[in-house]
C-alpha cells in the first residue's frame, strides 16, 4: 500500500515538475513573443501615424530611382523606400545586401528617429534577381491602391 | 527519349510503392506468408527504379539535355560538370527526387540488414517505408515532375543560382535529407509497434542504430548548412534562426529526445509509448521541414521561385501522415504498455526531463516558425519572429539541459542516491565555477558569457570524470585497451557527443559574446581594425572564370606589427542570371577567425569591407563534428548488430515470428 502511494506520489511530483517547466516555457515563450514581434508597416501607414514609436518593425517597398546616396563617411546610406503612394526616407550603416538596386524590392527593419525617417539596422537581402520579398510586393500592392483612390502616386516610380 | 525512360521509372516505381505498402502490411495482419514474404523484392524494386530515374535526370544534367524545363531552369553550358550533376536537386523538382531517392536508399538498407528481425515486422517496417514513397512519388508525377519537357528546347539553360554553385552543394543536401527521410525509419518502426501491438528491449535494439544513423546524418547536414552559410553568405553569420534552418532544427531536437528516449526502452524497458510518440513527431517534423522549404511558403535561400499551389498537396499529405499516426497511436498505444517504473531520483527521471525540455525547446522553435505563416494566412498582417525571440526563449531553456547532461550519466537506472550523486560531481561542479568566476573577474568578459562558460566546463569536466572513473573501475592489471572496450560503442558514443556539447558551447559563448565586426570604407592601401587585429587592403585585380567576372583583393592581417595571415577576398558577378555574390575569404584558426569580405565598389573608387575577428569560431564546428562522431560510435555499438538470434532467444524476443495474427489489444 505504501508503496503504491509512494509510486502516485512520484507521479505527482514528476507531473508537477513537469507542468512547471511547460509553464515557466510558456511563460518566456509569452514574453519573448510579445517583445520581438517585428511588424511589418508600409510607408502610407507611417505618414500616417500607424507606425511603433518605441519598437523595432519592418518596413517593404521600393527603393526609389535616383535616391540612393552616401555619406562622406562612405558606408552610410540614405534612400528612399516607396510604396508608390507614399515615400520614407531610410538611414542605413553598414553593406547593403549584393541584390540591392535602385527601383527594386526592399525590406528593412529599424525604428523611427526624430524626424520621422527610418533608421534601418538591417535591410534584408534577397537571394533571387527576380525574387520580389513578399513583404515588398505587399506593400506596394496596397500604396497603388492607396495611389488610386487618393491620386497621390506619380506613375513615376512604377517599374 | 531517355528523360522519358526517367519518367516510366517513376510511374513503375510508384506501381511497386502501391504493392510495397499495402500487400506485406494485410499480410502480416492475415497470416499470408507470400504477401509477407513480398515485402522485401518488391521494396527493392521500387528502390532500384527510383534509382534509374534518380540517375537518368543527373544524366539530362551532365549531357546539357535543354529540352527538359527543369535542366534548362537549373543549369547553363558554361556550368563545370560537378555544379551540373549537384544542380539535379539545385531546385524543386529535383530536391524531391533526391528525397525519394535518400528513401530507396533507406528501403534498400532496412530491406539489406534486417535479417535478425521477425519476417512480419520488417513486412510492416517496409510498407510503411513504402506507403510514404507513394506520398511523394505521387507528389512529383502529379505535381513537380522533373522530366517535364520543354520544346522546342531552348539553346542554353538559365544558370544554377551562382549561391548554390560550391563544394557545399554537393554534400549538404544529401547529408541533411539522409536525415531527414532517415527518421522514416524510425516512424516505421514505432507504426509496425503499434500495428502488432508489441515493443520490448529488442524492438529499441532494433531501432536505436537505424535512429542514431538519422540523426548523425542530420546532425552533420545540418552543420554542413551552417558552416556553408557562414562562408557563402559573406556576412560572417552562421545561424540566422531562419525558418528552413528550424525546420531541419526541430527534428534534430526531438531526434536527440528519441536517442535518449530509445536508451531507457532498450536498457528498461521503460518509455514506451514515450518513445513511439516521439519517433512519430521526429518524422512529422522532417516532413513538416519538407513542407516548408518547398511549397513556397518561406522566403529564403532555399525556396527560389517555388510553387505555392504545391503546398496543398503536402499539406493534405501532411495531414494524413501525422493525422493517421497520431490516430492509431491513440488507438494502439494501450497495447504497448509503459513499461518499467522508476525511482524519483534516477537516471529514467533525469532523462525524462531532458526529454521534456528538448520537446518544450523544439515547440518554441516551432510556435516562432510556424505563427508568421498563420497569421498571414488568416489575414492576421505580416509579422516576423526573429532572432532575438529565439534566442531569449531558447538559451533558457538549454541552460537545465548542460546542468543535467553532467548528471544523468552519474546517476544509476530505476533509483539512484542523490547523496552519491552530490559527493561525487562536487569536485567538478566546484571546478567549473571557479573557471566561471576566473573568466568574470580576470578575463572581464560578460556574465552571460561566463555562464556560458561555466555550463561548457561542468559539461566537460563531469563527462571526463565520468570517462576515467569508468577506466579506472576495473581490477589491478586489466590492460588499457581491456578498459576502454569493456564498455560498448554505445557508452563510448554518449561520452564523445556529451563532450561535443562542451566544445560547442564554448564556441557558440565565445563568438556570441566576444566577437568584433567593422563595415569601413576602404581604398587600396587603407587598413581596418577588428579586436586587435589589423587588416591591410593591399591591392585589388581582376579575375574571370566561365561563368562569371569579378574581383579580387589581398589583404594582410597583422597583430602587433605581426604579419599573420593574407586573405583573398572576393566579388562575383555571374554574367547569365546577372547576379553579383560575394565570396568572403576567412583564415581559420584553432582560437579564432579572420574573416574579411568585399561589400560594394563606390563610385568615387573606394570598398566597403567588413572585416570580423571571431574569437573561437572553429570550435562551434569542432563541438557540431565530435557531436556527430559521438552518435556514429553509439550507432556501431556490437549490440544491435545483426547476427541471428538463437531460436529459443528471437521467439522469446519477439513472440510474433511464427504466426503473424492480428494480436488482440490487450487493455492496460
Amino acid at each position: 500500500m505504501t508503496s503504491r502511494l509512494k509510486s502516485r506520489h512520484k507521479r505527482l511530483i514528476l507531473l508537477a515538475g513537469a507542468l512547471v517547466a511547460l509553464g515557466i516555457a510558456t511563460a518566456l515563450v509569452l514574453s519573448a513573443f510579445r517583445k520581438n514581434l517585428v511588424f511589418f508597416i508600409t510607408p502610407t501607414q507611417i505618414l500616417s501615424g500607424d507606425a511603433p514609436r518605441d519598437r523595432a518593425f519592418r518596413i517593404g517597398g521600393m527603393v526609389q530611382a535616383g535616391s540612393l546616396q552616401r555619406q562622406a563617411d562612405g558606408v552610410t546610406v540614405d534612400f528612399v523606400v516607396t510604396d508608390l503612394a507614399h515615400s520614407v526616407k531610410v538611414h542605413y550603416r553598414g553593406i547593403l545586401p549584393d541584390l540591392f538596386k535602385e527601383g527594386k524590392g526592399v525590406v528593412a527593419q529599424g525604428r523611427l528617429d526624430a524626424h520621422r525617417e527610418f533608421v534601418a539596422e538591417q535591410v534584408l537581402a534577397k537571394h533571387d534577381e527576380n525574387y520580389m520579398p513578399p513583404e515588398a510586393a505587399d506593400a506596394l500592392k496596397k500604396g497603388a491602391a492607396v495611389a488610386a483612390v487618393t491620386g497621390t502616386g506619380t506613375g513615376k516610380e512604377r517599374p | 527519349m531517355i528523360p522519358e525512360l526517367g519518367n516510366l521509372a517513376l510511374i513503375l516505381a510508384l506501381c511497386l510503392a502501391v504493392l510495397q505498402g499495402t500487400l506485406p502490411l494485410a499480410g502480416s495482419l492475415t497470416g499470408n506468408a507470400r504477401w509477407v514474404a513480398l515485402a522485401r523484392p518488391v521494396a527493392v524494386g521500387q528502390a532500384l527504379f527510383v534509382t534509374f530515374a534518380f540517375a537518368v535526370l543527373v544524366h539530362a544534367f551532365a549531357v546539357n539535355d535543354f529540352s527538359v524545363a527543369y535542366v534548362a531552369a537549373n543549369s547553363n553550358t558554361a556550368l563545370p560538370l560537378v555544379y551540373r550533376i549537384t544542380a539535379t536537386w539545385g531546385g524543386h523538382e529535383g530536391s524531391l527526387l533526391l528525397w525519394v531517392q535518400t528513401l530507396a536508399l533507406w528501403t534498400i538498407a532496412v530491406a539489406a540488414f534486417s535479417r535478425q528481425l521477425p519476417r512480419a515486422t520488417v513486412a510492416r517496417v517496409l510498407a510503411v517505408l513504402g506507403l510514404v514513397a507513394i506520398g511523394f512519388l505521387c507528389f512529383m508525377l502529379f505535381t513537380s515532375n522533373p522530366f517535364d519537357r520543354a520544346l522546342p528546347a531552348p539553346p542554353d539553360g538559365r544558370d544554377l543560382n551562382p549561391l548554390l554553385q560550391d563544394v557545399g552543394m554537393i554534400v549538404h543536401p544529401p547529408l541533411l535529407y539522409m536525415g531527414y527521410v532517415g527518421f522514416s525509419v524510425a516512424f516505421a518502426f514505432a507504426i509496425a509497434a503499434l500495428v502488432g501491438g508489441q515493443l520490448d528491449a529488442a524492438w529499441a535494439r532494433w531501432a536505436r542504430p537505424w535512429t542514431l544513423v538519422a540523426w548523425t546524418f542530420l546532425t552533420l547536414g545540418i552543420f554542413l548548412g551552417s558552416f556553408w552559410a557562414y562562408y557563402e553568405l559573406g556576412w560572417g553569420g552562421w545561424w540566422f534562426w531562419d525558418a528552413v534552418e528550424n525546420a531541419s532544427f526541430m527534428p534534430w531536437l526531438v531526434g536527440a529526445a528519441l536517442i535518449h528516449s530509445l536508451a531507457v526502452t532498450e536498457k528498461r524497458g521503460a518509455f514506451r509509448n514515450w518513445t513511439v510518440l516521439l519517433a512519430i513527431l521526429a518524422f512529422s517534423l522532417s516532413l513538416l521541414g519538407t513542407f516548408l522549404v518547398r511549397s513556397g511558403v518561406l522566403t529564403s535561400v532555399h525556396a527560389f521561385a517555388s510553387d505555392p499551389r504545391r503546398g496543398l498537396f503536402i499539406l493534405v499529405f501532411l495531414a494524413i501522415v501525422i493525422g493517421g499516426s497520431l490516430a492509431l497511436y491513440a488507438w494502439r498505444a494501450p497495447t504497448i504498455g509503459l513499461g518499467g517504473r522508476f525511482a524519483l531520483f534516477s537516471r529514467e527521471s533525469l532523462l525524462l526531463v531532458n526529454n521534456v525540455l528538448l520537446l518544450v525547446a523544439a515547440a518554441t522553435v516551432l510556435l516562432g516558425t510556424l505563427y508568421p505563416l498563420f497569421l498571414d494566412a488568416l489575414g492576421g498582417g505580416k509579422i516576423s519572429v526573429g532572432p532575438p525571440y529565439f534566442e531569449t526563449v531558447f538559451v533558457p531553456l538549454m541552460i537545465p539541459v548542460l546542468a543535467l547532461i553532467a548528471v544523468g550519466p552519474a546517476v544509476a537506472w530505476k533509483s539512484g542516491s542523490l547523496r552519491d550523486v552530490a559527493v561525487r560531481l562536487r569536485p567538478a561542479a566546484l571546478l567549473a565555477a571557479v573557471l566561471g568566476a576566473a573568466a568574470f573577474l580576470v578575463l572581464h568578459v560578460t556574465p552571460a558569457v561566463a555562464l556560458g562558460l561555466l555550463l561548457a566546463a561542468w559539461t566537460l569536466i563531469a563527462t571526463a570524470q565520468h570517462l576515467v572513473r569508468n577506466l579506472l573501475h576495473a581490477p589491478r592489471g586489466t590492460p588499457l585497451v581491456a578498459r576502454a572496450t569493456r564498455q560498448g560503442a554505445a557508452w563510448w558514443g554518449m561520452v564523445v557527443a556529451h563532450a561535443g556539447v562542451g566544445i560547442f558551447v564554448i564556441g557558440v559563448t565565445l563568438v556570441k559574446g566576444t566577437e568584433t565586426a567593422d563595415d569601413v570604407s576602404l581604398r587600396v592601401g587603407a587598413t581596418a581594425l577588428a579586436g586587435d587585429y589589423l587588416f591591410k587592403f593591399e591591392s585589388l585585380e581582376k579575375i574571370r572564370a566561365s561563368n562569371y567576372v569579378g574581383a579580387r583583393g589581398t589583404f594582410t592581417v597583422t597583430r602587433g606589427g605581426e604579419r599573420v595571415a593574407t586573405l583573398y577576398p572576393e566579388k562575383r558577378f555571374y554574367t547569365v542570371q546577372q547576379m553579383p555574390t560575394t565570396e568572403a575569404a576567412i583564415d581559420r584558426g584553432f582560437a579564432r577567425d579572420l574573416y574579411v569580405s568585399l561589400g560594394e565598389l563606390t563610385k568615387d573608387g573606394t570598398w566597403i569591407v567588413r572585416v570580423q575577428h571571431k574569437p573561437f569560431m572553429g570550435w562551434i564546428w569542432a563541438g557540431a563534428l565530435v557531436i556527430a562522431a559521438g552518435g556514429l560510435l553509439a550507432a556501431i555499438d556490437r549490440r544491435y548488430r545483426t547476427r541471428r538470434v538463437p531460436a529459443a532467444d528471437a521467439a522469446r524476443a519477439a513472440p510474433d515470428i511464427a504466426i503473424p495474427v492480428p494480436s488482440p489489444s490487450r487493455s492496460a
